[in-house]
């Protein structure tokens, strides 16, 4: 029976992002993730804690994972919620953000969930509002919640994330997850690969402190994790790779790959996932295949730091 | 007059100036880091000791009540008596609450077993997320797992805490078990009774009936937690020394 630890608190009163976040705060999250989990577990899931909170769900991008397990996470745990998306909203009618989401905390709203196509987007709202602000996606900025999730499962995997090997797949420039896991997995202790074709790796990459490699074949020799991320056809506008089929060839995740190496990483991905692109679907049902389980611990990880974040009574 | 200030708070907030300080309770007030428009704030006056642990209070040893010895004479009276009252150990479980009840939970296992020679099944409990104080305390919580890997559908449990004192967090208890199923019977099993309920509720099993002023505390200390098994009266000593109640 595992016995009292005392876990640092959280030292920010938003989550913006993982960057400058110290590996005890993550922890925090981790550990009371594992909590939430046991509580998704239970015939009744379903606890009193957040009543009386209300959040509002402001997702300015497109959708479905994180928008749907931020909401189950809200109702899991008695909060309040509202959604609003970009579409049908007065956005259309020329309405800026802050004004948007000031209307918004005017009707005593205590946590904003925000998800934007403009990095720095939470940020600026965190600067000008009185509610707790949860970043559920920055342009290529940061995701936090996505690389906690990735975390949690790793370490579920594997029990502890100092020293493990974790390469992150594909499209590292538009890619906000691959930030957010770079800062987590750093401040954890794990050793990070970024692998892609060089058009789509940022410059002077190296400052991140990150192992950098252009082949594929290398990365899976190297890492007991692969995170394969998707390759974001929206938000390129030049012709970064010659041709989808081109970008499968050389850089998707085959069984045949996998195979040469000595031994099989495990494979998370963020979804959604590009089947016979980033990834082949064989290897995305495979056993080695975490992606699901990345789902559930989604919903863990949005409630742990709900609770975390909207413990302290905040009043307007 | 009213109206118009309201007015006036609304042109000033359309304008970008500060808006009124709020209160916000949260721990970062403390330490001021906290973002803008945010003021350092007390919390509000309330008796009880509970509503403090947050903040660094300092405490002054009264007496040691139970030394080891008397600790496991106790566990050994209350297993007995836990087998007694519910005519052996059949269908029993035992339910320990975070964190101190989990090690007096685990010795009463053993000691039913002693007694009884039946293998009770043992959970743990963490009631944070039930507590009525959650949105009041000054600190994060510490939120940790429940591990109950038994069915408690028509069991009888028996909850064990260490100290009962306002029974707010046995309420909390309550209502965490509940949702986890429907046992027969939910007892309650404590090492020390220190009076002042808030709450409607009453331990069927108590180790020691220890009554307290407001301004003590029974601390119960455990050879698996704090590297000794005891059981002290503390008092709190308050800055100024004329309401610390020294006899």
């Amino acid at each position: 029976m595992d016995h009292e630890r005392k876990n640092r608190p959280l030292t920010s009163r938003h989550l913006l992002g993982l960057e400058g976040l110290a590996a005890e705060e993550i922890k925090t999250i981790l550990d009371a993730s594992e909590a939430m989990k046991e509580i998704l577990d239970r015939p009744i899931k379903k606890v009193p804690t957040l009543r009386g909170v209300t959040v509002v769900n402001l997702f300015f991008e497109a959708s479905t994972r994180t928008r749907i397990s931020f909401e189950l996470a809200e109702k899991r745990l008695s909060a309040d919620l509202v959604n609003f998306t970009k579409i049908g909203s007065s956005v259309s009618k020329g309405e800026t953000l802050l004004d948007t989401a000031r209307n918004i905390e005017a009707m005593r709203v205590e946590v904003v969930v925000i998800r934007h196509q403009s990095p720095g987007a939470p940020g600026f709202l965190a600067d000008r509002l009185h509610s707790v602000v949860i970043n559920a996606g920055d342009g290529a900025h940061e995701h936090p919640t996505q690389a906690l999730l990735d975390m949690l499962t790793l370490r579920q995997k594997f029990g502890d994330l100092k020293g493990l090997r974790v390469a992150i797949l594909g499209d590292i420039s538009h890619s906000r997850v691959a930030m957010s896991n770079v800062y987590g997995l750093k401040a954890m202790g794990a050793e990070v690969m970024l692998c892609g074709p060089p058009t789509l790796m940022p410059r002077n990459i190296d400052a991140l402190g990150v192992k950098v490699s252009y082949k594929v074949d290398e990365a899976i020799a190297w890492a007991d994790a692969l995170n394969v991320l998707r390759l974001q056809l929206e938000r390129q506008q030049s012709a970064l790779l010659p041709s989808l089929r081109e970008y499968a060839l050389t850089f998707g995740i085959t069984l045949q790959r996998l195979g040469k190496a000595k031994r099989t990483p495990v494979i998370l991905h963020p979804g959604p996932i590009n089947r016979g692109v980033e990834i082949e679907s064989a290897v995305a049902d495979s056993d080695a295949s975490v992606i699901l389980d990345q789902v559930t611990n989604g919903v863990a990880v949005r409630m742990a730091v709900l609770v975390l974040l909207s413990a302290p009574e905040v009043l307007m | 007059m009213c109206s118009d200030l309201a007015l006036k708070e609304s042109i000033n907030r359309s304008r970008g100036r500060p808006r009124p300080r709020l209160r916000i309770y949260h721990p970062l007030s403390w330490s001021g880091e906290i973002g803008k428009g945010v003021q350092k704030c007390h919390p509000p006056a309330r008796g009880g000791i509970s509503f403090m642990e947050g903040m660094r209070v300092n405490f002054r040893e009264k007496a040691k009540l139970v030394d080891a010895e008397g600790i496991r004479r106790t566990l050994t009276r209350l297993a007995h008596e836990i087998v007694e009252r519910n005519r052996g150990s059949q269908n029993l479980a035992i339910v320990g609450m975070r964190t101190r009840g989990v090690f007096i939970a685990e010795r009463l296992q053993k000691l039913i077993k002693e007694v009884d020679g039946g293998d009770v099944p043992l959970g743990v409990l963490d009631v944070t997320l039930y507590r009525d104080d959650f949105r009041l305390k000054l600190k994060q919580p510490q939120i940790q797992v429940t591990h109950i890997d038994f069915d408690i559908d028509e069991k009888n449990i028996v909850l064990v805490d260490d100290v009962l004192y306002t029974g707010r967090t046995i309420r909390a208890a309550l209502d965490a078990l509940m949702d986890l199923g429907r046992p027969a019977r939910i007892q309650l099993a404590v090492l020390v009774d220190r009076g002042h309920r808030e709450l409607p509720i009453k331990s069927d099993f108590v180790g020691k009936n220890v009554p307290t002023s407001i301004g003590e505390e029974v601390r119960v200390r455990m050879a698996e937690h704090d590297g000794e098994d005891a059981i002290y009266l503390v008092e709190r000593v308050d800055k100024e020394e004329g309401k610390s109640n020294g006899s």
